[in-house]
């Protein structure tokens, strides 16, 4: 079985079937902040999937789309937590 | 050679993600899928980059974008689950029923959104050991 091979029929499918389980949880998650890790996961698992697309296709040029993929996640999880931090209050 | 290394790091990285997901779909509340999942997914996709560093050999911008990715994420993930925790604590968000000390309860001030390490010096009207956060079954953190 050659590199290539085993990136497309083992690697790939194992990242999928990950995005899908984070999805039951994030269809099912009990509170929003079950929902808001289950997003950060999403994009997290994302950027690997990205990154194992860029070493099969050869195109170097897609890990920048990871690097502002990380970025989002980052500033999405800590505005959410904010604005539902500041939700109780009032 | 250099294609039995990429294959052991991808199949490493692969599997952490898989745990990860798994973690936060079987774990029984949010702290506990919060600590499973941040770490896990963090050297996953850490060993997945490191595929693609070895991948593109004398590249020094995909190395460069690899090194940069994984530095981003081994700073960000523990603070984005640092807030997003203390949040969810405020927020009320039960713990598990099986959980056998909560150290924080009673220590948060919830009006002015501080840690105190005295007790009472937390202003905190429902400090009575029938209305902690661990959760009375197993349904409420499903």
């Amino acid at each position: 079985m050659t590199l290539a091979n085993y990136f497309d029929f083992v690697i790939l499918p194992i990242l999928t079937l990950s995005v899908v389980l984070v999805f039951v949880r994030l269809f099912k998650g009990p509170a929003i902040v079950d929902r808001v890790i289950a997003l950060d996961l999403i994009i997290t698992i994302g950027i690997g999937i990205i990154t194992v697309y860029s070493i099969r296709q050869n195109q170097k040029i897609l890990l920048d789309v990871a690097i502002i993929l990380a970025l989002i996640a980052f500033l999405g999880t800590i505005a959410f937590s904010y604005y539902i931090e500041k939700q109780k209050d009032d | 050679m250099i294609n039995i290394i990429l294959a052991v790091l991808s199949t490493l990285g692969a599997l952490a993600i898989l745990f990860a997901s798994i973690g936060i779909l079987r774990m029984p509340d949010f702290y506990l899928r919060l600590s499973v999942t941040v770490k896990a997914s963090s050297l996953g996709v850490g060993l997945l980059l490191i595929c693609a560093a070895i991948m593109f050999p004398g590249d020094a911008s995909v190395t460069t974008k690899a090194i940069a990715i994984i530095f981003f994420l081994i700073i960000t993930a523990p603070i984005a689950a640092h807030m997003i925790g203390r949040t969810a604590y405020f927020i009320g968000t039960p713990l598990w029923k099986g959980t056998v000390v909560d150290e924080l309860d009673g220590m948060y001030n919830k009006e002015t959104h501080e840690l105190q390490s005295d007790p009472r010096q937390a202003v905190d009207k429902s400090t009575s050991p029938l209305d902690d956060q661990i959760a009375d079954t197993e349904d409420e953190t499903k």
